[in-house]
C-alpha cells in the first residue's frame, strides 16, 4: 500500500497528498466528534486484507463441482448451501449462483454502482467499478470478453445479470476437463476471480498458476 | 435520477483496463475512506441508498473524472454535512468545533467490526400479495424519478418475463430519501438483447436486472 503504487489512476502526487490530508482532516472530525474509534477503522481495514477474497468464492465452487447434493443446494439458495461450509467466511442474504452450461454463459455487473458479492469474491478490481465496464456489459458482453482475451461459441447463450438491487451473483462457471479424480482443494486453485464474475474461465489443469 | 451513474448502454467509455495484481488499496487514504464509509452506516447515520445518493448527485463531470474512492469520499462528506453530523467549517478546520449529534446505534468502536463483515438485511416481511409470478411478462415503467431509484434507464419501457420472486426487500428509492423502508416485492426480470438494443443486437444475449414491484406493470 504505498502511495507510489498509483499508476494506474490519472492522478499525480499532488492530488494523491491532497486526498491523504483531506481524508486524515475527515477521520480527525469524525473522531474528535465522538462518532468512531479510529482502532475501529484500522480493525476493518486489517478484517478486509485478511479475511475476504476470492478465495471464499473459490472453495464454494469445487465443492459445487465435487459434490452434486451441495451443487444443487447452491444453486436452490446459495446463501444458505454457503453457509453449510464452516470454512468459508459468513454471507449475507439472497447471494444466488449461476451456473455455466455449455448452452449458456453467466456475467455479472452493476451499471449503477458497484455492487459485487464482497463476501464470495473480495473487494472489487478497479474494472468491475469502471465506466467501460459497467456501460458495455448490458450490451456488448463478447466485446468485453474480448477485452478479456476470452471468447465463446457463436451460439453460446450470454446472460448479463444486472445487480440492481441487494440481491448478489455468484457465477458457478463449468469444471475444467481433465480434473475428473482431482481433489476439492487442487480444484479451488483453478478458479479465478474472473470465472466467477463471467469474464474469465478457470485455469486449466497444468496451466501456470 | 437520470444521472451519470447510470451508465448500462452507453458507448465511449473505452476498452477496459485490468491492472495485474491489483492491490486491495492503492493508498492508505482509500482504506480509511472504506473504513469509515462501513462504520458511519453501522453506526446509523445513513444508509445504503442514501450514500449511493449522494455519489450520484455529485456533479456529471466530477463522477466520471475522479477514482472510485475519492467518490466514496466526497459523497459521504457531502452527507455528513446536509445530515448534520459535521459542518463545512469542521471539514475546513480539520478538528471539531462543535458538539456531536446522536448516532442511531452510538458510537462505532471495535466490538462492532465483526458485524459489518456480513451485508445487511434487506428482505422484509410481506405488507400485501405479489402482483406479479415467475413467467409473467412485465414492462418496466417509463418513469424517471428526479431522486434515487434502482431502475437503470435502458429497460425502461421495455418488456421483459418475471424470472424469480426474491420475495420483499427495502425499497431503495423510498429508504434514499429517508421515506422510511416501504418494503416491496423484488423480482429478477429478463429481457432480450434484441428488445432493448434492437435488431442489430448479439441475438444469444439476455440482460436481467432486479426490479422492485413499483418499477413494473403488466405487459
Amino acid at each position: 500500500m504505498s502511495d507510489h503504487d498509483h499508476d494506474h489512476h490519472d492522478h499525480d502526487h499532488s492530488e494523491l497528498s491532497e486526498m491523504d490530508l483531506r481524508v486524515r482532516a475527515l477521520e480527525t472530525v469524525l473522531s474528535e466528534k465522538g462518532y468512531l474509534d479510529p482502532a475501529a477503522l484500522d480493525a476493518i481495514v486489517q478484517a478486509y486484507e485478511t479475511r475476504i477474497g476470492p478465495h471464499n468464492g473459490a472453495r464454494v465452487v469445487a465443492k459445487a463441482w465435487t459434490d452434486p447434493a451441495f451443487k444443487r443446494a447452491l444453486l436452490e439458495d446459495a446463501t444458505k448451501a454457503v453457509a453449510t461450509l464452516g470454512h468459508v467466511s459468513r454471507v449475507g442474504d439472497h447471494l444466488v449462483a449461476v451456473e455455466n452450461t455449455p448452452q449458456r454463459h453467466n456475467m455479472v455487473v452493476c451499471t449503477l454502482c458497484s455492487c459485487y458479492p464482497w463476501e464470495m469474491l473480495g473487494l472489487p478490481p478497479v474494472w468491475y467499478k469502471a465506466a467501460p465496464y459497467r456501460s458495455r456489459a448490458v450490451k456488448d458482453p463478447r466485446g468485453v470478453l474480448k477485452d478479456f482475451g476470452v471468447s465463446l461459441p457463436k451460439e453460446t447463450e450470454i446472460r448479463v445479470w444486472d445487480s440492481t438491487a441487494e440481491t448478489r451473483f455468484l457465477v458457478l462457471p463449468m469444471r475444467p476437463k481433465g480434473t475428473e479424480s482431482w481433489s476439492e482443494d487442487k480444484l479451488a486453485d483453478l478458479v479465478t476471480r474472473d470465472s466467477m464474475i463471467g469474464t474469465g474461465f478457470p485455469k486449466l489443469p497444468g496451466a501456470p498458476s | 435520477m437520470n444521472g451519470v451513474h447510470d451508465m448500462g448502454g452507453m458507448d465511449g467509455f473505452g476498452k477496459i483496463e485490468v491492472e495485474p495484481n491489483e492491490p486491495m488499496f492503492h493508498t492508505r487514504w482509500e482504506s480509511r475512506v472504506l473504513a469509515m464509509m462501513r462504520a458511519m452506516g453501522a453506526a446509523g447515520a445513513f444508509n445504503i441508498d442514501t450514500s449511493r445518493s449522494y455519489q450520484e448527485a455529485l456533479p456529471p463531470h466530477v463522477y466520471l473524472s475522479i477514482s472510485y474512492y475519492k467518490r466514496w469520499m466526497l459523497g459521504l462528506q457531502d452527507m455528513l454535512i446536509a445530515k448534520g453530523f459535521i459542518g463545512k467549517d469542521e471539514v475546513a478546520e480539520g478538528h471539531a468545533l462543535g458538539p456531536a449529534k446522536p448516532l442511531k446505534r452510538g458510537r462505532f468502536t471495535v466490538d462492532d467490526v465483526e458485524r459489518i463483515m456480513v451485508r445487511g438485511k434487506f428482505g422484509r416481511n410481506p405488507q400485501a400479495p405479489a402482483k406479479f409470478k415467475a413467467g409473467d411478462r412485465v414492462r418496466a415503467k417509463n418513469i424517471h424519478p428526479r431522486t434515487h431509484t434502482r431502475l437503470p434507464r435502458y429497460v425502461r419501457g421495455h418488456v421483459g418475463v418475471v424470472e424469480r420472486d426474491h420475495g420483499v426487500h427495502v425499497f431503495p428509492d423510498s429508504a434514499a430519501v429517508d421515506a422510511g423502508e416501504n418494503p416491496q416485492w423484488l423480482y429478477t426480470v429478463v429481457f432480450d438483447g434484441t428488445e432493448l438494443w434492437g435488431a442489430d443486437s448479439d441475438p444469444t444475449l439476455k440482460i436481467s436486472i432486479d426490479a422492485f414491484e413499483p418499477y413494473l406493470e403488466k405487459a
